[in-house]
């Protein structure tokens, strides 16, 4: 009963995504690509957050599965979008248990400035890295779709399609997460370590989990964003400001619910794309200002709204 | 062969003794009340035990099995709990959901990350113990607003979540009123009871150690200085000067009555 229910509910959401896409004109439906590329990475913040953990280093995952795609397409060939996500998630998710052995045992601005640094290295490599285009970076391969290679308006279409069947599958599986045993002990571990540890759960464990599973989002993120802009670059995928995006997309989305990441990140990039094209000097300021008219009157983020509203019916 | 049992347990800290040469011997379902001044050992002792501390010289056993070097996560495991003189509690989340966390991680040391923490059986057990500890009219209330004697019992009540054999209660009324010890005494030591855990507690106050105590032992400067029947640990010269006895140093000076001596 459960599980069908469960199926029912990733099928609706996932044709509801799909109808959009249909009925949006191209470019829109491009941007609604990128926003829902960085809504993954952010909701595997919110997985942080939620455990009272900041990472300014999710742009380190993030480049990883931008680069691996990259990589495969120009080294190996592969075009085939399933297999390209699969392994750059998959790399990702390794990089962070990896970097995540370290990072487990930090907290505070300690976490933050590590993870900073972290992807602050790979940054500083690509940069160096002349056989991948240095600071220019390189065009990526285009997708194909088991075989299947579509052009333009098409292709991005189909880019859409795939973007929205993963976003319904991740924040159907970080709900379910979230509502479990391990999920529950994000509010626990910010609490009290102590307590944690004392029920005979290691705290840098159950921690290291959670920067693998935001390490896996954010290498998805990285992913279709290489896919829908058909390039990468280490200052558009590695550098700071780019894992700082994630985390300001954070406080604009609010931790409330694993939809409000996607909100948040499709509010950020409409509201960019029209201050870059209205006022295209001050549109840093227009983005700043929005985020603190949101730290001031919705402290929780935009889905606070979500939650007002429901109080008042 | 005792349930658990320290042997010529020290600690150091530079200079300082903490612990000097503590040897005791718990047996199943004892409930030793733990006594002395402030400093004399006590939390130092449990700590040492709970693997918290690692201890400069000794042994620590628990059935046969010398528990000394392990984590406190496996000394969790192995079936010893305790609760904290400040209770370390779930502060931003309700007092159910605080236990439903504690039953959640006790069934197993493979925690699920995809079923629900909310099982009815977990529910269940969080009610009961909800009911057991008399915390019903706080269960849907956040933790860090409740008052401190509250808070006391659900750290008692999470650390007994694991089913332990041993718990450890560190102060278990310390910062609550004295019109509200006995009352809280009287839930705790009901609770444990009935689950036939082995009780050591640390108390300051006589009257509740020689209510609750099956066996009283008293620290003074690292050492354990008397250890038997409440009766006899109490009328102790020793005890009685350098435990109880501590008011009575203090009438000279001050304008202290020493009517409890």
């Amino acid at each position: 009963m459960r599980a069908d229910r469960s199926l029912l509910r990733v099928l609706v959401a996932f044709a509801l995504l799909a109808a959009v896409g249909f009925a949006l004109p191209d470019w829109a439906a491009f941007l609604l690509t990128l926003a829902l590329a960085k809504g993954l990475v952010v909701l595997g913040l919110l997985v942080l957050w939620r455990t009272g953990l900041v990472s300014f280093g999710q742009a380190l995952f993030y480049g990883t599965g931008g680069y691996a795609v990259g990589m495969l397409g120009l080294y190996l060939g592969v075009s085939d979008i399933v297999l390209l996500t699969v392994v750059a998630t998959v790399l990702a998710a390794a990089v962070a248990a990896l970097v995540g052995l370290l990072l487990a045992r930090y907290r505070d601005i300690f976490f933050a400035m590590l993870s900073l640094a972290f992807s602050m290295i790979l940054y500083g490599i690509l940069v160096k890295t002349e056989a991948l285009g240095s600071t220019d970076g390189f065009n990526v391969i285009q997708p194909t779709f088991f075989g299947y290679a579509p052009e333009g308006a098409t292709m991005r279409l189909c880019i859409y399609l795939w973007t929205a069947l993963l976003v319904v599958l991740a924040a159907f599986g970080v709900q379910r997460y979230l509502t479990s045993t391990m999920g529950n002990l994000a509010a626990a571990i910010r609490d009290n370590e102590i307590r944690v540890e004392y029920l005979g759960v290691s705290v840098v464990r159950v921690v290291w989990v959670k920067v693998i599973i935001a390490g896996a989002l954010a290498g998805a993120g990285g992913a279709i964003t290489a896919f829908a802009v058909g390039h990468v670059d280490p200052d558009a995928m590695t550098y700071w400001t780019v894992s700082g995006e994630f985390v300001f997309v954070t406080i604009l989305s609010g931790t409330g619910n694993v939809i409000a990441p996607f909100v948040g990140a499709l509010l950020f990039e409409l509201i960019r794309s029209f201050a870059i094209q209205y006022s295209p000097y001050t549109w840093q300021m227009v983005l700043g200002t929005s985020l603190l008219l949101i730290i001031l009157f919705l402290p929780n983020g935009l889905w606070s709204l979500v939650t007002r509203l429901g109080k008042q019916e | 062969m005792a349930l658990l049992e320290a042997k010529g347990l020290t600690k150091t800290f530079g200079s300082v003794t903490a612990a000097n040469d503590i040897s005791v011997s718990i047996e199943e379902r004892e409930v030793i009340g733990v006594i002395g001044a402030n400093g004399a050992g006590k939390t130092t002792f449990v700590n040492m035990v709970t693997g918290y501390l690692k201890p400069s010289a000794g042994a620590i056993l628990y059935q046969g099995e010398d528990i000394t070097p392990l984590s406190p996560r496996e000394i969790t495991w192995r079936g010893i709990c305790r609760s904290f003189q400040v209770p370390q509690v779930f502060s931003s989340i309700s007092l159910s959901d605080n236990l439903l966390i504690a039953l959640g991680v006790a069934e197993g040391e493979r925690i699920p990350f995809w079923r629900p923490l909310r099982q009815p059986h977990l529910q269940y057990a969080a009610d009961e113990i909800i009911a057991r500890y008399e915390l019903e009219q706080y269960r849907g209330q956040l933790v860090g607003l409740l008052p401190q004697g509250v808070r006391k019992l659900l750290d008692i009540a999470m650390a007994m979540a694991h089913r332990p054999r041993v718990i450890l209660l560190d102060e278990p009324t310390s910062g609550v009123s004295v019109q509200e010890k006995f009352g809280i005494m009287d839930v705790v030591m009901g609770a444990l009871h009935d689950t036939g855990v082995t009780v050591l507690f640390i108390e300051h106050d006589m009257e509740i150690i020689a209510r609750f105590g099956s066996r009283v032992v008293a620290f003074a400067e690292g050492t354990i200085i008397a250890d038997g029947s409440p009766q006899q640990v109490l009328d102790d010269p020793q005890v009685r000067r350098h435990v109880i006895g501590e008011t009575l140093h203090r009438v000279p000076h001050g304008e202290e009555g020493a009517s409890d001596a």
